[in-house]
């Protein structure tokens, strides 16, 4: 058994279960061209879970802080981006890819700012009073998750709100009989750099040392002489600002998104958090993957056993891995 | 002027009064011993010097500046390193990112860490490592080499030598004994063996108050003494 065990570390550890979920998948489908799709779409759904989780991972790993409310960023990210992309319908529609692009980095910016923005007046005034203490945490974040959505009904409505699309991204990429949908190749992609981009950040630069130490021990990060309150500030607004782009990219994904859309989202996302382990960008990635892999493929092999997949997964690896694939602490 | 002050100092965890009554100065340069039994708050004392628990009432000055309400991470700043007694390593990162974490610019003097190399060689051997994979005393070299990666006036250490074997305890103590010629240490410690050689003044803590202070060599000379507050013979 420690022989097989050791044998999987050198190939590469948990690093490899996407890889031995896929495989498993491929003999129960059998078909491979309804296996690439489903791979594409769990990929694509995993890399959207991973942005919104991102945040909410590193936040409870480097503060110890439970933020409910981190779905409101989600919720509010997807309905601005949907405002912004109908009022640019007509760059929508066009054929040239240029006016396409800007809407979407049109609303895909106006989601990240607000995030940035709400990140940081709601770690000032929600969170901030409640440090260490996760009752008043739980109910205050959830408070203010309620809040938000109320909020969104009260702007947007209760009936489901209509996405569009940009033109190019539309159709699918026809290869042989594989079809693959050009919107989630663009969000695995999007996803892919995003999670390049908050790797460099983490592991190559000093801010990103510091972060990651201070996920290990707050208080010794403090008295080397770094104020760890004022990085969790940034750190919460990035965290807020990826969710609300995850929630832009995922209103797109959906086309038909209502204000529960974020906390329908939250269980998913809290889920990945846990089975990644807290605090760690990579075991939140992995998380996310195996999470987006397993809903699309259970979803396709046992329709019935679709809605419990994730807890599913959740419980098997917590019984093998009580702090989750990739803790950020050893 | 002493390099520290503690005067009357007091300190609450939760609802238990832990600190009663703290007060001692600790003199430039040299090795400072706080000794005294488990629980006698002498942890509490370091963390409380560090802003880690604010101590109320009572005042702790460093060169003279009234330090009792500042962060941790100001306090810091002025001059002070600590290494507590878990050694506070960040186990994920590497020894040299443990190192480079403690500089206040992010780039370790190149002498510097060849001194810090020299007293602690098993660093330089195993700068690439992840620090959770080093032995315990490996740990404990760690810890202490970050608080003297960049020069400091002042370094708080708690209880470095438990569990230790002896050898590590004999390189620590002639560590600490160079580390002493140009900084002040103030150290925890319950090896009363390993204190006595390095200390020039100490103080003895028991049940949350300081009950004598004095020279070490006057201390250790004082079998009688030291069976009364310390609770066993040496």
């Amino acid at each position: 058994m420690e022989q097989v065990s050791k044998t999987f570390e050198k190939l590469g550890g948990v690093n490899l279960l996407p890889i031995i979920l896929g495989a498993v998948a491929f003999v129960l489908i059998g078909a491979p061209s309804s296996w690439v799709t489903l791979t594409v779409a769990g990929l694509a759904m995993g890399m959207m879970v991973f942005l919104m989780a991102s945040g909410l991972s590193l936040v409870f790993g480097l503060m110890d802080v439970l933020n409910f409310g981190h779905s409101a960023f989600v919720s509010f990210g997807a309905f601005i981006a949907a405002t912004v992309l109908g009022g640019l319908s007509g760059w929508l529609a066009s054929d040239s890819i240029a006016l396409n692009a800007a809407a979407l980095v049109a609303a895909y910016s106006a989601a990240i700012l607000f995030g940035l923005v709400a990140g940081w007046f709601f770690e000032t005034v929600i969170i901030r009073p409640v440090y260490r203490d996760h009752l008043r945490q739980i109910l205050i974040t959830m408070g203010a998750m309620i809040v938000a959505e109320q909020t969104i009904l009260a702007f947007w409505g209760g009936t489901p709100y209509s996405v569009p699309r940009p033109h190019f991204l539309e159709g699918s990429w026809i290869i042989g009989d594989v079809s693959i949908e050009i919107y989630r190749g663009f969000a695995f992609l999007l996803g892919l750099a995003a999670f390049i981009g908050l790797y460099v950040l983490l592991n190559r630069t000093r801010i990103g040392l510091l972060i990651r130490a201070g996920v290990e021990d707050r208080e010794m990060v403090e008295s080397l002489g770094f104020r760890v309150d004022r990085m969790f500030i940034g750190v919460f607004m990035l965290g807020s600002a990826l969710a609300a782009l995850g929630g832009a990219m995922w209103a797109g994904y959906e086309t038909l998104i209502t204000p529960a859309l974020g906390a329908e989202m939250m269980i998913i996302v809290f889920i990945v958090v846990i089975i990644g382990g807290l605090g760690s960008i990579e075991g939140t990635l992995l998380g996310a993957l195996l999470v987006g892999l397993m809903s699309n493929y259970l979803g396709f092999l046992a329709p019935k056993m679709a809605l419990a997949s994730n807890m599913i997964l959740m419980v098997a690896i917590l019984l093998w891995r009580p702090n989750g694939l990739r803790p950020a602490v050893k | 002027m002493s390099l520290l002050s503690l005067n009357n100092v007091k300190t609450n965890i939760d609802q238990y009064a832990v600190l009663h009554d703290v007060s001692f100065e600790v003199a430039e340069g040299g090795v400072f011993v706080l000794l005294g039994r488990n629980g006698a708050g002498k942890t509490t004392t370091l963390r409380s010097i560090m802003g880690l628990w604010k101590p109320s009432p009572g005042s702790i000055a460093f060169r003279g500046q009234d330090i009792t309400g500042l962060h941790t991470a100001d306090i810091a700043r002025l001059g002070i390193a600590y290494v507590p007694e878990n050694m506070g390593i960040f186990g994920t990162l590497t020894v040299d990112e443990n190192l480079v974490l403690a500089t206040a610019k992010g780039k370790i003097d190149s002498t510097r860490l060849k001194w810090v190399h020299g007293l602690f060689p098993a660093l330089e051997k195993f700068r690439d490592k992840q620090a959770w994979s080093l032995s315990g005393g490996q740990k404990q070299m760690l810890s202490v080499a970050r608080a003297i990666i960049e020069p400091r006036e002042l370094i708080l250490i708690d209880e470095p030598t438990k569990g230790l074997a002896p050898s590590i305890v004999e390189a620590m103590g002639e560590a600490f004994r160079e580390i002493a010629e140009n900084s002040t240490i103030l150290l925890v410690e319950q090896n009363f063996n390993f204190a006595r050689k390095l200390g020039r003044d100490m103080a003895v803590i028991d049940d949350g108050k300081v009950v004598h202070a004095g020279t070490m060599a006057e201390f250790a000379a004082n079998q009688e003494l030291q069976d009364k507050l310390l609770g066993l013979s040496m």
